[in-house]
């Protein structure tokens, strides 16, 4: 069994999950059976100023028989008193010594205002203080959230603030709603802040309802755009978390990143800290089935480990993180070609369609006795299954002319039946910075760059 | 206490639809596939994948299109289909998954626009050329159906009272309630289809006639009634067609045996069998002269009579219906052994001497298929196999005289897609001929 005991920022917790500031984490009675469950942290609902909210909160996008892939929300800060969920956090702190209770804040753009909240965090005897410059939505048009975090001058003055008081350490929670998140992160960098989390929800809306006309979700009759989570979110989450850890200044400044935005199962766990993050945070995956799926998160996560022969987080944390490279540092002569398991192959054809109609038409149909045939092309009076069955060619793969895009690979129905295979180009390995390094001319003029492709044989179709 | 069905519930059709939720799982599940083989597996060649595509993006009038467009009776195929062997038995999930339910996603569509009057066909630009179709079962449908598509005045004369050919009096009201049937007739009326019901060729109506009237005809005139067993007292048998018919036309009139043995071990023979069972008969024996292995009905449907607690009597050869007091009492039967192997490959059945031995009955249905259509005979048009010859073009050998369905079906199993086929492809036949 591996070790999952997590150390952030001198915040410890039995293992690397925990609650999202966000419903789940709405009040110390949730919390407590949260960490009945299992989990090893949790972020408290943003607290501050008083909020009203609406209804109609959360509107979802959905993918054929996969419900929720993500959601939207337009739901503000907690709405429940300040001493209410102050006295909860104490609570809930005591009866859960080992687990991480941190605070999550945001209070008006003013250096009392936020003095204030910090020392109300501390006497709760919580463990931390995540700075929530994320909420995109009605808290950014009161000039807070995520107006705070899309301009890095601000976070980094009321991070300053915090820093004067805080005696317990402090997360800044960034917005993906920016151009580029290393500039707030470095902001938070440049205030002392302790850590780092991201990401808060994207700014979406979600659609339209085609019966009724009306925004979805439909507020009173209008709609706008509203946070949006989940498993459709984790490719920007691990864009922006892989930025920060090759950031010279923030990886530099040694802040622990505590990851979010889309964690649904233990792989994607294991991803966030392969990529640099060193605690997790949940929040929709939650929302759709509960505390329960913490069990998995957990068990999940230590067997795949084991199987690693990982047997710290320490083992896994930033492991695949130098492998994110820019494009010019990519070697432009590793060369892959698609390769169709015939065995496991059930002749859908969708690798067909995708890459004859959109990729480089390189898939041909041979039939058993090795004859190319177009698609629909049988005699209309054959019919039956047995015909349609052992008539039906089969998708090859016309290696020599495959340029390894990994459509079909990607579109391919059954599992490994498409394998992207390593094949040798016969080319020297070789990155476009070093072209463009010794031969300029060839990135800037196609006739030279047509005499290098003579040159190392490379052949476009 | 089990409360007792009225024969009409017992028979009523027992596929549920499927609802909303489940047709759009079920749809969502299907994966698209290209130039896919449930299609080429389809008589008909249905666009499987578009019409299931259709119903998961909640575009059911579509995907009814797509199923009627290259289908008319697509709402009787969706029931009635042998799916199994024909496009969910290609389809690519079979092997390792459960294919998808196309006949019942069809049957959800082709309901939505049955349900709500809606109609996706329309005829095409009159041509003011006319066209007479004999015999409204699905292949003159089809076919009347189709030539409406493309312009043409058509007339449909049917002998029996009601429309829709087997579809509406001999499949089985578990598989295809008559409404089901009579609805699919009335589509075809309002693509500008005359129907007129009462109308016999060789009794009431003369070819002569028609080629006068008509620019083309199209034969579909089915198969004939149940074959005679020829043996002693067979006037005490039942004609299982005529069994199945009143158990679709008029259930709750029916007389069933407390024990029924049935002649015939095809689909028909499942179905009479299965009518006895659910309609209250004690007890329900199919008699067959060979074995399990030979036996003509799809295996779906013999595991379905098992379930309903048919018992079968193979190598078993019926010689006389017994009789006490004018009532049956029995049937009179030899024991066989299967023999060398005939041309078509099956096993030849032969008499074992002396064993002879009586199964009591008080009802016995014979299911031995149909005869041969008696109208080519009449007409003088020439024959295969006793079925009516036809050309690639689905004309007899009369020029202008075209035929499809059951009454061509010289090889081959015949099932109402390929009827609708033959009406389809030969209504292009027809259009084509008229040029
Ligand atoms: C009991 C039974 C169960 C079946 N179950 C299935 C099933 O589950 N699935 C399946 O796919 N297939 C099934 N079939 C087969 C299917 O019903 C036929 O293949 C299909 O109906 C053939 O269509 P058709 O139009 O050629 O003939 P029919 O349906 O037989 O229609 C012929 C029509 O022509 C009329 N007619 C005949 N002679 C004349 C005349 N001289 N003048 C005017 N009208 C005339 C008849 O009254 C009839 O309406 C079953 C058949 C039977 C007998
Ligand atoms: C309904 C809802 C309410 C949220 N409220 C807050 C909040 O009050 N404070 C905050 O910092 N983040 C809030 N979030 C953002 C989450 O904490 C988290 O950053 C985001 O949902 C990404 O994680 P996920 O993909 O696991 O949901 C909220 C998210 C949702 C869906
Ligand atoms: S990798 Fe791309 S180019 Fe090669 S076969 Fe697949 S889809 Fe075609
Ligand atoms: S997508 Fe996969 S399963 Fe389908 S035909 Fe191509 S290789 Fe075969
Ligand atoms: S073969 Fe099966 S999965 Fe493929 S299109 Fe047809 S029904 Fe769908």
């Amino acid at each position: 069994m591996a070790d999952l005991t997590t150390r952030f920022a001198g915040i410890k917790s039995p293992n690397p999950f925990w609650l999202a500031s966000a419903p789940p984490s709405n009040s110390g009675a949730q919390i407590h059976r949260a960490f009945e469950a299992g989990w090893g942290g949790a972020v408290w609902k943003t607290i501050g100023p008083p909020v009203l909210n609406v209804s109609n909160r959360y509107g979802a996008w959905h993918s054929g028989n996969q419900k929720m892939l993500a959601i939207n929300n337009v739901e503000l800060i907690s709405d429940r008193p300040l001493e209410v969920n102050l006295r909860e956090m104490a609570e809930v702190k005591r009866a859960w010594p080992d687990r991480a209770v941190i605070a999550s804040a945001m209070v008006e753009s003013n250096r009392m205002a936020w003095h204030t909240i910090v020392r109300q965090i501390e006497d709760t005897g919580a463990d931390g203080i995540e700075l929530n410059y994320g909420c995109p939505h009605g808290m950014s048009e009161r000039g807070m959230g995520s107006a705070v975090g899309q301009v890095p001058e601000y976070c980094e003055q009321i991070t300053a603030w915090v820093m004067e008081v805080s005696k317990i350490p402090v997360i800044v929670k960034l917005t993906p709603n920016i151009t580029n998140i290393v500039m707030p992160a470095r902001a938070a960098v440049a205030a002392k802040a302790s850590a780092l989390s991201l990401i808060n929800t994207v700014n979406s809306i979600i659609g339209v309802d085609l019966d009724t006309l009306q925004m979805t979700p439909n507020i009173g009759g209008k709609g706008g755009h509203g946070g949006y989570a989940g498993p459709a979110v984790k490719p920007i989450a691990l864009n922006m978390l892989s930025a920060l850890g090759t950031d010279p200044v923030v990886k530099g400044s040694g802040l622990p990143i505590s990851g979010m935005g889309g964690i649904a199962t233990w792989k994607d766990a294991a991803e966030f800290l392969l990529l640099g993050a060193s605690s997790l945070q949940v929040c929709t995956a939650v929302m759709h089935y509960g505390f329960r799926i913490v069990e998995d998160l957990c068990d999940g996560l230590s067997n795949w480990m084991d199987s690693k022969g990982m047997a710290t987080l320490d083992d896994v944390i930033g492991k695949s993180l130098h492998l994110v490279s820019d494009f010019k540092d990519f070697d432009l002569s590793f060369r892959a070609v698609a390769r169709i398991d015939t065995s496991k192959c059930i002749k859908c054809d969708i690798c067909y369609v995708a890459c004859n109609d959109t990729a480089h038409q390189c898939i041909d149909l041979i039939s058993s006795d090795g004859k190319l045939v177009a698609p629909h092309t049988y005699d209309v009076r054959s019919n039956g299954k047995q015909i349609a069955v052992e008539t039906r060619p089969q998708p090859i793969v016309r290696e020599e002319d495959c340029v390894g895009c990994r459509l079909c690979y990607n579109v391919c129905p059954v599992d490994h039946c498409i394998e992207m295979v390593e094949v040798s180009s016969g080319r020297e390995s070789v990155t476009w910075d070093e072209i463009c390094k010794g031969q300029k001319d060839v990135t800037e003029d196609w006739e030279k760059m047509k005499q290098y492709r003579d040159k190392v044989g490379i052949h476009i179709h | 206490m089990q409360q007792t069905a009225t024969p009409g519930q017992a028979l009523a059709e027992h596929v549920p639809p499927l609802s909303a939720h489940e047709a759009i799982v079920e749809a969502n599940r299907c994966l698209f596939c290209y130039d896919a083989p449930c299609t080429h597996a389809c008589p008909t060649h249905i666009d499987i994948p578009r019409f299931i595509k259709k119903i998961s993006t909640d575009n059911l009038i579509g995907s009814a299109r797509t199923i009627l467009d290259a289908n008319l009776l697509g709402s009787t195929c969706a029931r009635v289909c042998p799916v199994q062997e024909l496009c969910e038995g290609a389809c690519v999930l079979g092997s390792e998954h459960k294919p998808i339910s196309i006949g019942r996603l069809q049957r959800y569509s082709t309901d939505h626009i049955r349900q709500r009057g809606i109609d996706v066909i329309h005829a095409g630009p009159a041509t003011g050329k006319r066209v007479v179709v004999v015999g409204a079962g699905p292949a003159g449908l089809s076919c009347a159906g189709q030539l409406a598509r493309l312009g043409h005045s058509v007339t449909v004369y049917e002998k029996r009272p009601l429309a829709g050919g087997l579809s509406t009096y001999g499949i089985i009201g578990l598989r295809e309630p008559v409404d089901a049937s009579l609805a699919e007739v009335e589509m075809i009326k309002r693509l500008g289809v005359a129907i007129e019901t009462g109308h016999e060729l060789g009794a009431n109506l003369n070819l002569d006639d028609l080629l006068r009237s008509f620019e083309a005809v199209f034969l579909s005139v089915g198969l004939g009634a149940t074959p005679a067993l020829d043996i002693p007292g067979e006037e005490h048998i039942v004609d299982g067609l005529a069994y199945i018919e009143q158990s679709k036309i008029d259930p709750t009139a029916m007389h069933i045996g407390r024990n029924v043995v049935v002649i015939g071990a095809g689909n028909t023979a499942i179905d009479c069998a299965t009518i006895a069972k659910r309609l209250g008969a004690e007890s329900v024996t199919m008699v067959y002269r060979r074995t399990d292995r030979e036996m003509t009905a799809y295996p779906h449907e013999y595991e379905f009579v098992k379930n309903e607690g048919v018992a079968f009597r193979f190598l078993t050869q019926p010689i006389a219906a017994l009789e006490l007091n004018g009532k049956l009492v029995g049937l009179k039967c030899l024991r066989m052994k299967l023999g060398a192997l005939d041309a078509s490959a099956r096993p030849t059945s032969e008499l074992i001497p002396d064993s002879d031995f009586i199964l009591p009955a008080d009802q016995v249905v014979k299911a031995i298929g149909q005869q041969k259509p008696a109208i080519a005979k009449k007409l003088g048009l020439a024959t295969e196999k006793g079925y009516l010859k036809v050309d690639d073009n689905f004309m007899t050998s009369i020029s202008k005289v075209y035929s499809g369905g059951d009454c061509i079906r010289s090889k081959g199993s015949a099932s109402t897609v390929m009827a609708v086929q033959d009406g389809k492809l030969a209504a292009h036949s027809i259009h084509r001929s008229l040029y």
